[in-house]
């Protein structure tokens, strides 16, 4: 009955007899290093199996560890989420201090090379209308400021003081449709007037036709309008046409970045031209 | 019954090719491997099974009696008897051609067998003789199909003698 079974699974028969005679042959034959072929197939065969086993346990633990104890990765990933955002937080301010550093330096440079009677001031407000272009300061008229006090950053003229409260004042910008200053072009010495033109740029009036004017030309303060001091920038030529009448239509951007104003120096000498006029006697 | 026929054709065929064969081929370049004849004619007769096990008995006796690694022959020789068996459990292999096919088949996996084990486990320089390999599978071939033909002509001839004799009285 057994014998009429196992004839009907020759598959099974031939698989036996293959591993009978593998079995046999290995039992009598070295491998080259003088090892039995049968020590080395067993040992290399058990060998896989050791190896599928761990690589079996090393996937359910690596599984375990990487799906099912997710949990407390999740709370330590919002831990460190948290971290990570308080850092950015402290980061943040540190930068700040930092420019803020920066900006006070290069203001106190600016006031030792100046040689001028100054006061820093910080901004703390911007305009109340997009029409006017002004900003609001900390200081006031209890630190001596009065109007028309030139207000000058480490990059260039910013603007003057037109209103001035015991703790704050109002400086109106040089961009202002209402502001103006007394210009020359540093490189060829020409006079003008600047004026504010309400989108962030200036126009320099009054530039003869004649007079050399070059696109990228420095523009500073000439100091003859009583208030800014002589030599201070205020921009560079944008571009410049010899307009249909006897002067040059010159477009200035200035030196300042207006949008990223922090801490300013109010100037509380006022220029040689002033105090001239004031001591020039009355005819 | 059957199993111990096969058995017994197996012997004969060892005691025949360790003995009478070197007489009844000689001078031939070729072996004749006449037990590798009777495994595949118990292989076609009995299916894989049956053949498997003649071949893996045939070839370890063989292996035994030659000296060598127990099991090389008897590798071979199960091989040929399964591929004997299911040939002959698939296709009609009863006409002399498909038996002469079967034969050449069967003698190139067996050499096939016998030189790759011997390469594999180095046990003895064997070089791979394709003209000898062949020759050898056409002349089991022909000595088989010859022998086939025989032993399934003899019953017949044997009955038609004995009819032949009733007949006469």
């Amino acid at each position: 009955m057994a014998i009429a079974d196992i004839r009907q699974r020759p598959g099974v028969v031939l698989g036996g007899a293959i591993l009978l005679h593998v079995i046999l042959i290995s039992a009598q034959v070295n491998t080259a290093s003088g090892l039995p072929v049968l020590s080395v197939v067993t040992f290399g065969s058990f060998s896989e199996v050791q190896r599928g086993t761990m690589a079996i346990i090393d996937g359910v633990r690596g599984m375990w560890s990487g799906y099912v104890a997710l949990q407390q990765v999740q709370q330590e990933n919002t831990a460190l989420r948290q971290e990570l955002q308080t850092m950015q937080v402290r980061l943040q301010q540190e930068r700040g201090e930092a420019q803020r550093t920066d900006n006070l330096r290069q203001l106190l440079e600016l006031r030792d090379r100046a040689n001028l009677d100054t006061v820093a001031a910080e901004v703390i407000a911007g305009a109340a209308s997009i029409d006017f272009r002004t900003v609001t300061i900390d200081k006031g008229s209890s630190d001596q400021l009065a109007t028309d006090m030139a207000v000058i950053s480490p990059a260039g003229v910013v603007g003057r003081v037109i209103l001035p409260t015991p703790r704050a004042s109002k400086v109106q910008l040089l961009i202002d449709r209402n502001a103006a200053a007394g210009a020359l072009i540093e490189r060829t010495r020409v006079q003008g007037v600047v004026v504010g033109i309400g989108d962030g740029m200036m126009r320099m009036q009054y530039v003869p036709g004649t007079a050399d004017v070059k696109t990228g030309d420095l523009v500073v303060t000439s100091g003859i309008d009583g208030i800014y001091p002589k030599g201070f920038v205020i921009g560079t030529i944008d571009h410049a046409d010899r307009g249909v009448g006897a002067y040059h239509e010159i477009v200035i951007r200035p030196a300042v970045d207006f949008s990223r104003l922090e801490e300013v120096l109010v100037v509380r000498t006022p220029p040689a031209s002033r105090t001239a006029a004031a001591e020039e006697p009355v005819k | 019954m059957r199993g111990a026929a096969a058995l017994a054709a197996i012997l004969i065929a060892i005691a025949v090719q360790t003995t009478l064969a070197g007489y009844i081929f000689r001078g031939s370049s070729t072996a004749i491997d006449l037990v590798l004849i009777v495994v595949v004619y118990i292989g076609i007769k009995s299916g894989p099974a049956t053949g498997t096990l003649a071949g893996t008995v045939a070839g370890l006796i063989q292996d035994a009696l030659s000296g060598g690694i127990l099991g090389i022959y008897g590798l071979g020789k199960t091989m040929v008897g399964f591929l004997s068996g299911l040939l002959g459990t698939q296709f009609i292999v009863t006409a002399p051609l498909p038996r002469f096919l079967l034969l050449v088949v069967a003698t190139i996996l067996h050499a096939a067998i016998f030189i790759g084990l011997n390469r594999l486990l180095n046990l003895q320089q064997v070089s791979a003789d394709y003209a000898s390999v062949l020759g050898q599978a056409f002349g089991n071939a022909f000595v088989g199909v010859v022998a086939f033909q025989m032993i399934e002509w003899f019953p017949g001839f044997v009955d038609r003698r004995r009819a032949g004799r009733f007949l006469k009285r």
